[in-house]
């Protein structure tokens, strides 16, 4: 292999204080991360959050305009992409168009000028890999999408790179497919040990798939957890709206009741909440609630009113939007059937409140780079 | 319409059938591309026959009716016999080929970067395309004086101790082809441009990433992909080059080796008044065109022509 990363011996990939600028405006500022060897991580993001941007630079696509990429002790950031060696899955495949699906998988191999024999052995093991087999000597532009992108998977796996980066990759295929192709994903990271950075602005994916999630706003990192943490424990605001908290009220704080209970208040609406050592006690604060996490009638927690204005029908239940009597709009789930101006009264237990710090309104967000329009 | 009479409601339904029969026979004929937009076709129609097809078969017809007794193909017997006239193909070829090959090749680079963010792209566009605008004869005016012996480019090439005789690159197949990629060099630059354009750039960076360089990058995905589009900008430049006549007879040597097609054909209508010959020698013209054209074109079907844009189908 005239690769010069060879992929069994490093232990981790780390990011120091990579930062690209575009012009005067970050696209990514300061990102730090260590990826360790077969780890999945997610960068999480809405678009012009720096997410492919970062990727881009980690491929060597994109030059940083500060920090330092390295693999163990190695630095890589000075390296051209086709010298780093790590492997990429791209929006829109960039499959190569004039070469068959055979040849799409074998041009890596082909470019570290592997025996021909071993070539044809370790494509028609991926072609396998990806249930292509039938479809080796087509074109890329007779197969179906999520056809694509599994040779645009099986591309970037079959030179066995040390990191795989993801774009998007699903993005572009159907809800059902778009649900296989993730459990496909899933499996070949496992099965062959992959180490994967995967790009996404779909919170579900990211969830389902990763170890460990990067979540980004505005270039900047916002936090970076399992899972489960940044479910459960959003850090910010922004992170709790892009994980689902669709519920942002502003209200103040009002120190801590009894049951030492934070105790909230705003336009009308007096909220309780559990409290933990990074509450804030006193002052404006934004609260973050869960469409779920709010029950239509008695629940023994708090307790507000709110008159309904939409309801769109979602299967199992209903999404329902309501105005609070404060002018706040809520949006809830629910199985009842509710009518449209019907008033009713919300409960949400204290456990499940968010509770922030009020941030000032969030800035627009800065012109998005080309490359990062989805 | 439960109130009309029967008569009336008779009436009604065959007005109704009617108009059903009226309307889908117009669909029907839109379905096959025919609708009211194809009287905008006409005047263009028109235009072909009138200028194009009519005096091309007038021509062909001419070619057959040699000014002698020398029969149906005497005009052709004396074409191929006469060395002077046969000669004239090989002549075109020798400067059309070199001249529409150099246009095509260089476009390639220059396209290559041009596609990219450049700061002055308009400008520098801007005067790659002027040529266009200057008509063959200017440029071929300006050439003479330019190249000429007494020309600032030998003057400069001597000045700096390059030559120390003027190189002679008028009243020679040189200043011609010179002339020909001037002008031609725009139209071939902006067909590659607009090919290379379509091809994305998304599919080199896959490439990087599996490890080709900038040379097998370009080598094994942008040119493949770039053929199909580089036969055809040959196909158009070559045959501009191929019926080269102002700069042949003014920069050229129109006696001796750019003694071209459409030299001679000139030469035999205006000098020597035989029509039917000099039309023999304009078809012959459009036939070995023809030929090249047709050559390429079979190359090409056997490339990849499908999107090159990448992504889905």
């Amino acid at each position: 292999m005239t690769n010069p990363l060879n992929s069994d011996d490093f232990s981790e990939l780390r990011l120091e204080g990579v930062s690209r600028a575009f012009g005067k405006s970050a696209a990514l500022a300061d990102l730090t991360l260590t990826v360790k060897r077969g780890e999945f991580v997610a960068l999480l993001g809405p678009s012009g959050s720096g997410k492919s941007t970062a990727l881009n630079c980690i491929a060597g696509l994109l030059p940083l305009t500060a920090g330092t990429i390295s693999l163990d002790d190695r630095r890589v950031d000075h390296l051209a992409p086709e010298q780093r060696g790590f492997g990429m899955v791209f929006q829109n495949y960039a499959l190569f168009p004039h070469l068959t699906v055979r040849g799409n998988i074998a041009f890596g191999l082909k470019m570290r000028k592997v025996p021909r024999a071993e070539i044809t052995r370790r494509v028609d093991a991926a072609l396998a890999l990806v249930q292509l087999s039938a479809h080796a000597d087509k074109q890329p532009g007779q197969l179906s999408g999520g056809q694509q992108q599994r040779v645009a998977i099986a591309r970037a796996v079959v030179v066995e790179p040390p990191v795989v980066l993801m774009d998007e990759p699903l993005s572009n295929l159907d809800a059902k497919l778009r649900h296989e192709m993730r459990a496909e994903v899933r499996r070949l990271h496992q099965e062959l040990g992959l180490t994967t950075i995967y790009v996404t602005h779909d919170q579900e994916e990211a969830l389902s798939l990763a170890d460990r999630l990067v979540v980004l706003s505005d270039g900047r990192v916002q936090q970076i957890g399992t899972p489960e943490e940044v479910y459960l424990r959003p850090i910010n605001s922004f992170v709790a709206d892009f994980m689902g908290y669709r519920n942002l009220l502003s209200m103040t704080a009002h120190g801590v009741d009894g049951a030492d209970h934070l105790l909230l208040r705003g336009d009308g609406i007096e909220l309780t909440a559990v409290r933990n050592d990074e509450s804030v006690l006193d002052g404006p604060v934004t609260v973050a609630m869960r469409p779920d996490d709010l029950v239509v009638g008695q629940s023994g927690g708090n307790q507000f009113s709110a008159v309904v204005t939409s309801i769109e029908y979602q299967g199992r239940d209903f999404e329902v939007q309501a105005v609070a009597t404060s002018g706040a709009a809520l949006f809830l789930r629910t199985p009842e059937r509710l009518i449209v101006d019907q008033s009713i009264s919300i409960g949400i237990s204290p456990e499940r409140l968010m509770v922030y710090p009020a941030t000032k309104k969030s800035t627009p967000a800065a012109p998005v780079p080309e490359h990062e329009a989805v | 319409m439960p109130s009309l009479p029967t008569a009336s409601r008779a009436a009604a339904e065959s007005d109704h059938a009617r108009a059903l029969s009226r309307v889908s026979l117009r669909h029907r004929l839109a379905e096959r591309g025919l609708d009211r937009i194809i009287w905008l076709a006409v005047p263009g129609f028109l235009f072909v026959v009138a200028l194009f097809i009519y005096p091309a078969i007038f021509g062909v017809v001419l070619s057959f009716q040699p000014n002698d007794d020398s029969g149906f193909f005497g005009n052709y017997i004396e074409f191929f016999t006469d060395a002077y006239l046969f000669d004239t193909i090989g002549n075109t070829f020798r400067i059309a080929l070199p001249a529409a090959l150099i246009n095509v090749l260089a476009s390639i680079p220059l396209a290559l970067v041009m596609r990219g963010k450049v700061r002055g792209k308009r400008a520098i566009n801007t005067i790659l395309i002027i040529p266009i605008s200057l008509g063959t004869v200017l440029v071929a005016e300006g050439l003479l004086t330019y190249l000429g012996p007494q020309g600032w480019f030998n003057r400069i090439l001597m000045g700096i101790g390059l030559i120390q005789e003027p190189v002679r690159l008028t009243h020679n197949i040189w200043g011609v082809i010179i002339s020909l990629i001037i002008t031609g060099f725009p139209f071939a630059f902006l067909l590659t441009l607009s090919y290379i354009s379509g091809i994305n750039p998304k599919m080199e960076e896959a490439a990087s990433t599996l490890g080709a360089g900038r040379w097998q990058q370009f080598y094994r995905v942008t040119l493949p992909l770039l053929a199909p589009g580089l036969a055809i900008t040959f196909c158009l430049t070559f045959v501009l080059a191929f019926s080269v006549f102002p700069s042949a007879v003014m920069l050229g040597n129109p006696a001796g080796d750019s003694h071209v097609l459409s030299v001679a054909a000139a030469q035999t209508a205006f000098q020597k008044y035989d029509f039917p010959l000099a039309s023999t020698i304009s078809v012959i013209t459009a036939v070995v065109e023809l030929l090249v054209v047709a050559l390429v074109l079979l190359w090409r079907s056997r490339l990849y022509r499908g999107s090159s844009a990448g992504g889905k189908g």
